[in-house]
């Protein structure tokens, strides 16, 4: 019997489209990715339809599951006038390693007492820094004099650069360089830790909050 | 036909010409295409799409312990008591802990995070502005107002007298995850005056019965 053939096709495909695709999926994805700058903590955001973007001259307190409170400042001139304000108060002397660490370093929750060493650590190591979060009890509150004296350095460096706006022949909006003040809390915290911060922001007049969410689908 | 500027032989008798080798034009790009895909799920695993949006929330300013005048009275407000779970309460009007005058001691009603309970109160309730809304939707699809004046008077709407005040009260077992929720359901139904506010020992105690 006469063996049936197989008409042979060759076995490589031209794969040019393919790769073509994927070198155009993967410039997409390299160019709107944003290196996530390392944070020492976690957080899951609760949902809402808000579709507002965070603003830019910011003061941020996040406040994890467990309640511990971290502090973050945008401005990086900010973090220096801040950081040599906290200095004086707190009778801590950083040198100029620590100023110029500092202003690079992304959300921080320890102690005045802890923060040089902190501030000395390599970025990957500060995650397994152990913390309690910055202190807010009333006769211990860092954090009233951390937020006291960021909004200070944050409306000095707000106005500067508003100057520089308008010199630069903008128009600008004085409120778009004011600092905002943002809270991110993650969702399963209890709202007591939150409403112990924002009792510090209340008692310093600082009344206009922002809540950090995902945004999810309004209902139509 | 296609070697006919070769030596016209067509017979294929090659008579000692030499011929560049011919060597195949396609690469092997496996290792490229490889390298590709890898870098390709790199990203879009790590890629993070939605950035983080902010709710905008005012607080009611610390009361000044000099400032003697009593707080002005809300008319046409709502109470929220947030527990944990997905449950929570209410309640309209004034709080009364004890039947004052002609007014009953208050019940709290009970209500979920569901599109049928909370939302579907609130849309009853915030009937006017969400009505008034509509119109100035309408208008503004129409062009006949700005959207400044759009804004303003959408302000001055959800300002007015028949529109719904909300106090939110919370106890120390509510996570933020509720309050938001719940603020995010004030906004969708276009409540303009959102007050957290601390709660009353007598309303928790309130509360606690009611959980039991």
């Amino acid at each position: 019997m006469p063996k049936i053939k197989i008409p042979k096709s060759s076995p490589s495909i031209d794969m040019t489209p393919m790769v073509d695709l994927a070198f155009l999926l993967v410039t997409f994805f390299m160019l709107s990715s944003t290196l996530k700058s390392p944070e020492p903590v976690e957080v899951d955001y609760p949902t809402s339809i808000s579709d507002h973007i965070i603003p830019k001259n910011v003061i941020m307190i996040t406040i994890d599951k467990g309640g511990r409170v971290f502090f973050d400042i945008s401005n990086a001139e900010a973090r220096k006038e801040l950081l040599a304000n906290m200095g004086t108060k707190y009778k801590i002397k950083f040198n100029e390693e620590q100023f110029k660490k500092f202003s690079f370093m992304s959300t921080f929750g320890c102690t005045m007492q802890e923060l040089p060493q902190y501030i000395d650590m390599e970025s990957g190591a500060r995650k397994a820094f152990n913390t309690k979060g910055i202190p807010l009890d009333s006769l211990n509150n860092q954090l009233k004099d951390w937020i006291f004296y960021g909004n200070i350095a944050a409306l000095n460096t707000g106005k500067t650069n508003y100057e520089e706006a308008k010199l630069s022949g903008e128009e600008p909006e004085m409120n778009d360089f004011k600092p905002k003040f943002i809270l991110r809390v993650d969702g399963k915290a209890v709202y007591v830790h939150a409403q112990n911060v924002i009792n510090v922001f209340r008692d310093l007049k600082l009344n206009n909050l922002n809540f950090v969410t995902s945004m999810e689908m309004a209902p139509l | 036909m296609a070697d006919m500027g070769e030596g016209g032989g067509g017979g294929g008798h090659d008579k000692g010409k030499k011929r560049a080798k011919k060597s195949s034009t396609r690469v092997d790009m496996t290792p490229m295409v490889d390298l590709a895909f890898l870098l390709l799920t790199f990203f879009v695993l790590t890629a993070t799409f939605s950035k983080p949006k902010v709710m905008s929330m005012v607080y009611p300013a610390k009361p000044d312990p000099l400032d003697l005048t009593k707080p002005p009275k809300i008319n046409n407000a709502i109470t929220f008591l947030i527990t944990e779970g997905d449950t929570l309460f209410y309640y309209t009007g004034q709080y009364y802990s004890v039947p004052t005058g002609d007014k009953p001691a208050t019940v709290l009603e009970e209500t979920n995070f569901g599109p049928n309970g909370v939302r579907k109160l609130l849309a009853d309730l915030n009937k006017s502005v969400l009505i008034g809304k509509e119109g100035l939707d309408k208008q503004l699809e129409n062009k006949e107002i700005q959207d400044s004046t759009y804004l303003r008077k959408l302000i001055d709407l959800k300002k007015e007298r028949e529109a719904l005040k909300v106090l939110i009260k919370t106890d120390d077992k509510a996570t933020t995850k509720n309050f938001i929720d719940l603020v995010d359901e004030l906004k969708i139904a276009e409540i303009g005056v959102i007050a957290p506010v601390d709660i009353l020992a007598s309303e928790l105690e309130l509360l606690k019965s009611k959980i039991k």
